[in-house]
């Protein structure tokens, strides 16, 4: 019809989604939240060895509220459940987090009275990373996923839609209990 | 106390200073030890803990047996595992011998990569491959099942179930008297594929939904 269908793909017309999507992936600033052995993984990311400068990411801040990536590095334990909470709720939107060690994803070989059973049971979890401790690649890894799905977010009003969606997609889907079959 | 001054040595000159920029210079023609790494990656050292794998017989039978000795082995709890015994009048044969892991689930959020499976397993069927690219944004995908964790086929290899080589036990199977699969086995295995098709053609026509 006009000069859009002349030009490459995603040349012109990339939306302002797309646009808001790179900045935001470009410099994720994350908040220290190493709670254990993860945590010397997480810093090793930080060394000049695997350099997470290369994603803008170099800035580790001590204060949540400058902060848009928490990385919960290492066994949550019931006491650390509240501060892990009350950190989140102070980071400014948009956060994501990444959920880094099997310990932190679902308790990992601690499964007792001590420990949170995933820290998603507190705050919700965009990356879940397997690993005991992951090595730093993994962490690597796991972000440039966390970057695909920063890039891929909606904005406005598509985000309140697809936040709907996900919501009445979870309350139809089958709950856990309700399972039959193998789920080990 | 306030008017004391530390002691002071001579100040150090302009050039004490320059010199100092001179490590900062130097390092830019320093190689850089960088990994690049989603574009480079650097291969981990050959006995890295990563992934499981389900290795095959060179026939491509499976060298579970179910034992669930790796289930037991696991301190996280990780593994899950249902054996059932093999049937040869059925044409369910997935294993030499007598039984054969019907369900095989590690879950990753679990696994610590200690390898304690590993060295319990007594047929070799599990072993740890260098891939660690696991990430996941949920946790039910992370539950690997059978079908992800088993060998690809190499060459010679016929996917489970088939019968085990003619004339062979399921002991000739660990001494290394099987290497390939036999033209019996692929026989077997294109004659089970004409019948399947046979019988669902038949279930088609008989119950046209």
């Amino acid at each position: 019809m006009g000069i859009e269908e002349k030009l490459p793909a995603g040349f012109l017309l990339t939306t302002v989604e797309q646009i808001a999507g790179y900045m935001r992936k470009s410099s994720v600033w994350p908040a220290t939240f190493g709670l254990a052995c993860c945590a010397i993984e997480m810093m090793a990311v930080g060394t000049p060895d695997y350099d997470i400068a290369r994603f803008g990411m170099e800035r580790f801040s001590a204060t949540p509220r400058q902060a848009d990536l928490m990385i919960v590095a290492g066994r949550v334990s019931q006491k650390m459940a509240p501060v892990v909470r009350q950190v989140y709720d102070q980071m400014p939107e948009p956060k994501w987090v990444i959920s880094m060690g099997v310990c932190a994803s679902s308790g990992g070989m601690f499964n007792n009275y001590a420990i949170v059973q995933g820290v998603d049971h507190i705050i919700p979890v965009d990356v879940y990373l397997p690993g005991c401790p992951p090595r730093p690649q993994m962490l690597l890894n796991a972000i440039l996923e966390l970057h695909d799905q920063i890039q891929n977010s909606k904005l406005g009003v598509n985000r309140v839609h697809a936040a709907r969606a996900a919501e009445k997609a979870a309350l139809e889907a089958t709950p856990t209990h309700a399972m039959k079959g193998l789920l080990a | 106390m306030a008017d004391r001054k530390p002691p002071q040595d001579k100040e150090p000159g302009l050039g004490a200073k320059i010199a100092g920029f001179g490590v900062t210079f130097g390092t830019m023609f320093r190689k850089i030890e960088t990994e690049q790494y989603p574009e480079e990656k650097r291969p981990t050292q050959l006995r890295f803990h990563g992934r499981h794998q389900l290795n095959r017989h060179p026939d491509g039978l499976e060298k579970c047996v179910g034992c669930e000795l790796c289930a037991w082995a696991c301190p996280a709890d990780a593994i899950f595992v249902e054996g059932a015994d093999n049937d040869d009048a059925a044409g369910e044969r997935f294993s030499p011998g007598e039984r054969y892991g019907r369900v095989y689930q590690i879950n990753y959020l679990r696994c610590i990569f200690c390898g304690l499976c590993i060295e319990a397993c007594p047929t070799r069927a599990l072993t740890m491959t260098n891939e660690y690219e696991l990430a996941d944004d949920n946790r039910a995908d992370l539950i690997f099942t059978k079908e992800q964790l088993l060998a690809p086929l190499q060459n010679g290899m016929l996917a489970a179930p088939h019968p085990m080589v003619e004339g062979m036990e399921e002991r000739d199977y660990y001494q290394g008297k099987v290497s390939q699969a036999t033209p019996e086995q692929a026989a077997w295995m294109d004659q089970r594929e004409r019948e399947l098709a046979a019988a669902d053609a038949a279930h088609d026509g008989k119950d046209p939904a």
